[in-house]
């Protein structure tokens, strides 16, 4: 389990480097001139040209700007915003909880609507239900999401009214950050109405964020328990007389859940750029929303430093669900 | 002795596959509607009833002609400059067909390429290459683009050379993942001992028996380079205005979201059952590819 541990650890360190070359480079070597783009159509006089490439260090070699540059992340320096002048990863940090509310509640819609229907389905495979589910699994997982979250405003925020455009809470409410999560600060101020006014703010991103998740889950659930039900196991429980809901629910299910939770670690990928889209239409103020701002604003500090640290996210959850799966699975441990 | 004609083909290869694929009706069907897409985006202009940049003054805004203000004139309504929608979404499949051909045609060959040199390199170029894969798969799919286009200059172009760029790993690993197992089988090594050099044996003698798997992720990249490209063109990213991109369509028709249903419907719609169809294709190839499923 040690050398399984270590030999995964020790391939997370070239990727790292990976990783912050390539943040470091966007600016450096890719065409264009960072500092010509951030003057915009007014221009800048030589001088000052000159100041700001001397400021930022373009003028050494890249060697030594890579240096400075490793140096800094290493000890959480990312660099300040060219806009709000804060550094970038405290401003990371500070938002960081607003995106991490709408995965999770994002997350948890997807695997409490996708696991049962991806179950329900493989048992009556073939039949109508099976079908209907898994052609809509299909539909969402075509889905453009940024289109289906208008649609979702036209009919739940246009013509119902039943849900506000955008934002995390409502207006009327004020009250003091403790764990940057609406929901449960909404609770802690004791507010009345502020977390019914949380809750309603975060159905449709939540709703519009789950959907590929939730077909991806409804259709691996499905296929993984169409392959366990069909093992000899599963025979030989049912032979034993054990009532069929035990069999499927507690040893198919138990089972079949492996390759979904290898799945769940790929979707969060899927989640953070589907926050992207989600977060600028409901101007949720996480992440994603964030980095396409700073992406217009050409704030280039905070688009490298955004970069790194969503890509470092992504490699530690994916780290930690080889770990799992190796820990569930001995097969993979060993091999 | 009478003459016997060998042809080297199995007989009805072609057939084969099409009985297989047929069994699944959805990925027929995603066939058809593929079909009547690419149709649409090689004929538009002849189809379109106007010019897609054209704008009718007197028209704005005006809605689709079986709701009240409506009228035969603009089937589908205008939009807030008054081009025809119908004429735009015909022009817009242009775009999305030409953005899945691109990307899938230079992602898979560069993918293919890199993939068999890893299959077939010695050990440490195989990893620094797989390594490189796993770096860029560590960022999501659709930041990365979006970066890339951000410094490269916003343009379909350049989103097309992103999307690309960030599909690409895929197939580097499906491809190296079936070298892996194909190297030491008995064919190849005889083609080997026949004297066969190494870039004959990597793109004639393995990667034939590669593509299948390959062939579907095909599909799946070309559903996923059309989403993507009209995400970017979503966020200002991508084809940029008047192209009537169906993505860039969606980002002007924004505003009227509450006012003009139709604006912001069809585009998504035309996306929806484009990327669908493409889906339903690709399911269906999978299972008339898979040599698991069929002798089952």
């Amino acid at each position: 389990m040690l050398n399984f541990l270590l030999s995964r650890l020790l391939t997370f360190i070239p990727t790292f480097i990976g990783v912050t070359l390539i943040s470091f480079s966007f600016i450096r070597v890719l065409p264009g001139d960072p500092i010509i783009v951030m003057a915009g159509e007014r221009g800048m006089s030589e001088e000052r040209y000159a100041a700001l490439r001397e400021q930022f260090g373009f003028d050494r070699p890249l060697i030594s700007q890579y240096w400075d540059y490793m140096t800094g992340v290493l000890q959480g320096d990312l660099g300040n915003s060219f806009v709000t002048k804060k550094p970038v990863f405290d401003e990371f940090f500070t938002l960081f909880p607003a995106t991490l509310e709408l995965s999770i509640c994002a997350m948890l819609f997807a695997l409490l609507l996708g696991l049962p229907a991806g179950v329900i389905a493989a048992i009556h495979r073939g039949k109508f239900f099976d079908r209907t589910l898994m052609s809509t699994a299909l539909i969402g997982y075509s889905m453009p999401i940024f289109w289906w979250a208008l649609m979702l405003i036209i009919v739940f925020s246009g013509m119902l009214g039943w849900t506000p455009v955008s934002g995390r809470m409502s207006l009327m409410f004020y009250f003091d950050d403790v764990t940057g999560f609406m929901l449960i600060d909404s609770l802690l101020s004791g507010q009345k109405g502020a977390f019914a006014s949380a809750v309603q703010h975060l159905i449709l991103p939540t709703i519009v964020l789950g959907t590929i998740p939730l077909a991806v889950i409804a259709r691996q659930t499905r296929s993984a328990m169409l392959e366990v039900l069909s093992e000899d196991y599963i025979r030989t429980a049912k032979a034993k007389g054990l009532p069929p809901s035990r069999v499927t629910y507690i040893h198919a299910l138990r089972n079949a859940l492996i390759p979904v939770v290898t799945v769940i670690g790929l979707l969060v990928g899927t989640l953070l750029a589907g926050a992207i889209l989600t977060e600028s239409i409901f101007s949720w103020p996480g992440i994603g929303k964030w980095m396409v701002d700073s992406i217009f604003r050409r704030d280039y500090p905070v688009v490298q430093g955004g970069l790194l640290l969503i890509a470092v996210m992504v490699m530690i959850v994916n780290l930690t669900v080889d770990v799992l799966y190796g820990f569930i699975n001995p097969k993979i441990r060993k091999s | 002795m009478a003459d016997i004609s060998v042809s080297g083909e199995r007989p009805g290869r072609l057939k084969e596959f099409w009985y297989y694929f047929r069994e699944n009706r959805g990925a027929v069907f995603g066939f058809w509607i593929f079909l009547a897409f690419f149709f649409v985006a090689v004929f538009a202009p002849l189809l379109a009833p106007y010019d897609p940049t054209e704008q009718y003054r007197e028209h704005l805004l005006q809605p689709p002609f079986w709701q009240e203000g409506g009228s035969w004139e603009f089937i589908l309504g205008t939009d807030a400059l008054g081009r025809d929608m119908l004429t735009r979404l015909l022009h817009g499949a242009r775009y999305s067909f030409f953005v899945g051909i691109v990307v899938v045609v230079v992602a898979a060959s560069g993918g293919i390429t890199v993939g068999l040199l890893a299959g077939f390199a010695p050990k440490w170029l195989d990893t620094i290459i797989m390594r490189i894969m796993d770096v860029i798969l560590a960022f999501p799919s659709l930041l990365l683009a979006l970066v890339l286009v951000a410094i490269l200059g916003p343009s379909l172009l350049n989103a097309m050379i992103a999307i690309a760029i960030v599909l690409q790993p895929h197939y580097v690993r499906l491809t190296r993942a079936s070298v892996l197992s194909e190297r030491h089988k008995d064919y190849v090594t005889s083609a080997r001992v026949a004297g066969a050099g190494m870039w004959r044996l990597m793109f004639i003698t393995v990667l034939p028996n590669c593509l299948a798997p390959i062939i579907v992720q095909a599909a799946l990249s070309f559903s996923t380079a059309i989403l993507d490209a009209a995400a970017l063109g979503f966020l200002g990213m991508g084809a940029q205005p008047p192209t009537p991109e169906w993505g860039t369509m969606l980002a002007d028709a924004r505003e009227f979201i509450l006012r003009a249903w139709w604006v912001v419907t069809f585009p998504g719609i035309a996306i929806l059952v484009t990327v669908l169809a493409i889906n339903l294709m690709g399911d269906g190839l999978r299972d008339a590819l898979d040599p698991k499923l069929k002798r089952s």
